[in-house]
């Protein structure tokens, strides 16, 4: 049954158009809205739980973000050489579940210690990223013309430079550092967003309401942030996670080659002195392989997050 | 005195092939309170006209001539000038409503944006006048937190004409308004255009290919071919009496429901509108018009006057042409 809809503009029905009515009580419409708002999540939610990979995902990421969190609030005290009393290189062992390095120093302590400055990293340097690479795609396409050209050649430039040699140099102006780290992935890492964003921009660029909103007196600024970029999101989001991936795959490359923050453990520095500390030679596989696999994880739960999100924003992967 | 007037008006489009005359010599006057009808073929250049009004046109496009918008000369505007004349002074009802309305955006805040750009007024203010405005075309106030998707065709379009009244510019520009629409709905828009327009005195020019929309809308009509006006004058008048063989050709094409004659006797008018690039000589329509004579390939027709404020521009007009008795038919 259908209850007639409240109209203050008098009867719907002499319009001749049936205004669905699913809102069986009377709302205030911040009510509606919040309904609205709740529904929408829901669906999306209900479409996301779907895909196995992007749940799969999901849950080794909340795994790794909650012991980032541990790790945040636990005591530094047990990284200290000076301070711990372990043995050498020991193997795995019921005080040690992951056995300890070449200092004494507990594995799975500097794991999970690890895992709060690998995701740090990883997420700040891909907001920088994600910002420039937005900045720059939508100023090339939105302009077009001249500026276009100019930073689009400037963008291949960014794609063919190899990035590594790039950030060892920037590195070792900069000085080693956790920001260093942070700002060479920053700066690095941005061009393929910027030809993504680019590639959305022109076809949002063509579309009629744009036109709309420049006969409505609407200026560039405007149309940019109420039409362009609310229109590119979705492109940007799901990029971004791609893109956190990849940030963290960095961060532990440069650590490795001992370009980090010295005194900040992260999971490519772990592997970096696992490396110098002759872990491999001495058959210490405890030391230099589960900050690995904490790196080959979370890589794949941002990627598998990517995928299933690409799934649902990109109609046309979506399975029937 | 006029709140628009366009004066031998000539509009070049820029394109890889050379220059494409849109627009060849176009006189427009729409006075206040007035509806204005604007008819002709796809690609005769009624929406050049009506993107040139508020130079909306590609920024390599050609626009000579004058126009005029409540006296302002729009071709000489500065763009700051031209953005605050824009939708304050005269507003477009886009053609297809459903690509004019940003998917990710509510409709109130789309209607509320023409008149925050404008700073005519706050955001809680805006939100007020956008549900009188809701109220106006005969949507619930409440309709304003929807997306466009929420909305059928027809709500789209009333959600089109709110926002065309939302900064009261003197002149409304509706740009083919009812044609993705359905009869029925199409039928309950034009009432609502024609009642606003009654009620609060709008001016308008009314752009469609369907002759028999405008009898109903408009005051006057101009009928265009080939980027000129071929007749103009009173709407009832010319669609009753065209004086110009296409337009009685375009009054011929809309068949009557119920009448005798149209019933398995479809009348249409062969052949296409001309390429801009290669206009025919002498009158435009004389290939494809049914009462064209040896004279027609060799004179350009000016718009002759053809009784009690009409012209047309044909030389089958009464006195245009000392040769007029030689009609081939």
């Amino acid at each position: 049954m259908q209850t007639p809809p409240i109209t203050p503009g008098g009867d719907p029905n002499l319009t001749g158009e049936r205004i669905p009515d699913s809102l069986a009580e009377v709302r205030s419409p911040r009510q509606i809205r919040r309904a609205r708002r709740r529904r929408a999540l829901s669906t999306f939610w209900a479409q996301y739980r779907k895909s196995k990979m992007g749940m799969a995902g999901l849950i080794i990421l909340a795994f790794f973000a909650a012991v980032a969190i541990f790790a945040v609030l636990a005591s530094k005290d047990g990284l200290d050489p000076t301070l711990v009393e372990g043995p050498r290189l020991a193997s795995p062992s019921t005080t040690y579940p992951l056995g300890t390095d070449s200092f004494g120093v507990s594995v799975l302590t500097q794991v999970i210690q690890g895992s709060k400055i690998s995701l740090l990293v990883g997420l700040v340097a891909s907001v920088m990223s994600i910002a420039i690479g937005a900045l720059v795609g939508i100023v090339a396409g939105y302009r077009g013309g001249t500026y276009d050209t100019l930073l689009m050649r400037f963008t291949d430039f960014g794609l063919v430079v190899p990035w590594l040699a790039l950030a060892i140099i920037l590195a070792s102006i900069i000085g080693p550092s956790l920001i260093t780290i942070i700002l060479v992935i920053g700066l690095t890492s941005w061009p393929g967003t910027a030809r993504l964003v680019r590639s959305q921009v022109l076809s949002v660029r063509e579309r009629p309401y744009v036109e709309r909103a420049r006969a409505l007196g609407g200026g560039n600024w405007h149309m940019i942030a109420h039409h362009v970029l609310p229109n590119v999101m979705p492109v940007i989001l799901a990029n971004a996670v791609l893109v956190v991936a990849i940030a963290i795959l960095s961060e532990t490359a440069l650590s490795f080659l001992g370009l980090g923050d010295p005194f900040s453990f992260s999971w490519g520095g772990i592997i970096e002195s696992a490396f110098n500390g002759h872990a491999t030679t001495l058959g210490a596989w405890w030391w230099i392989g589960p900050p690995g696999i904490c790196i080959v994880l979370v890589v794949l739960a941002f990627t598998m997050i990517g995928f299933a999100l690409d799934e649902i924003i990109n109609p046309k992967l979506r399975e029937r | 005195m006029s709140v628009l007037s366009l004066k031998d008006v000539h509009i070049t489009y820029h394109t890889a092939a050379g220059g494409v005359p849109a627009v060849r010599g176009v006189d427009i006057e729409v006075a206040k309170g007035e509806v204005l009808g604007l008819a002709g073929e796809s690609g005769c250049g009624k929406s050049t006209i009506a993107g040139a009004i508020l130079r909306l046109l590609p920024s390599k496009t050609k626009v000579e001539g004058s126009i005029t918008l409540d006296g302002e000369d729009i071709l000489s505007m500065k763009l700051g000038r031209l953005r605050a004349v824009r939708w304050t002074g005269a507003s477009i009802v886009f053609q297809g409503a459903m690509h004019a309305l940003n998917p990710v955006q509510r409709v109130g805040d789309q209607i509320g944006e023409a008149i925050t750009v404008h700073n005519q007024a706050g955001e809680r203010e805006a939100k007020v006048r956008v549900g009188s405005l809701l109220e106006q075309v005969g949507l619930p106030t409440r309709r304003a937190a929807d997306y466009p998707h929420e909305l059928s065709g027809g709500q789209k379009q009333r959600v089109m004409i709110a926002m065309a009244l939302a900064c009261n510019p003197s002149l409304i520009i509706a740009d083919e308004p009812t044609t993705a629409l359905d009869v029925m709905v199409q039928a309950q828009v034009l009432r609502l255009m024609k009642d606003l327009q009654r009620d609060l005195g709008l001016s308008m020019v009314f752009i469609t290919h369907d002759l028999s929309v405008l009898v109903e809308t408009s005051d006057r009509l101009a009928i265009m071919y080939a980027g000129k006006i071929v007749e103009e004058g009173p709407a009832t008048a010319v669609f009753e009496d065209p004086k110009h063989p296409y337009t009685a050709a375009l009054a011929a094409a809309f068949p009557q429901i119920g009448d005798l004659r149209f019933r398995g006797n479809p009348t249409g008018l062969g052949g296409d509108p001309p390429d801009p690039q290669e206009i025919p000589s002498g009158c435009p329509f004389h290939p494809r018009c049914p009462a064209a004579f040896a004279d027609c390939q060799r004179t350009v027709p000016e718009l002759y006057t053809a009784g009690a404020g009409r012209r047309a521009a044909c030389l089958l007009v009464e006195g245009a042409h000392t040769g007029a008795a030689e009609v081939a038919e």
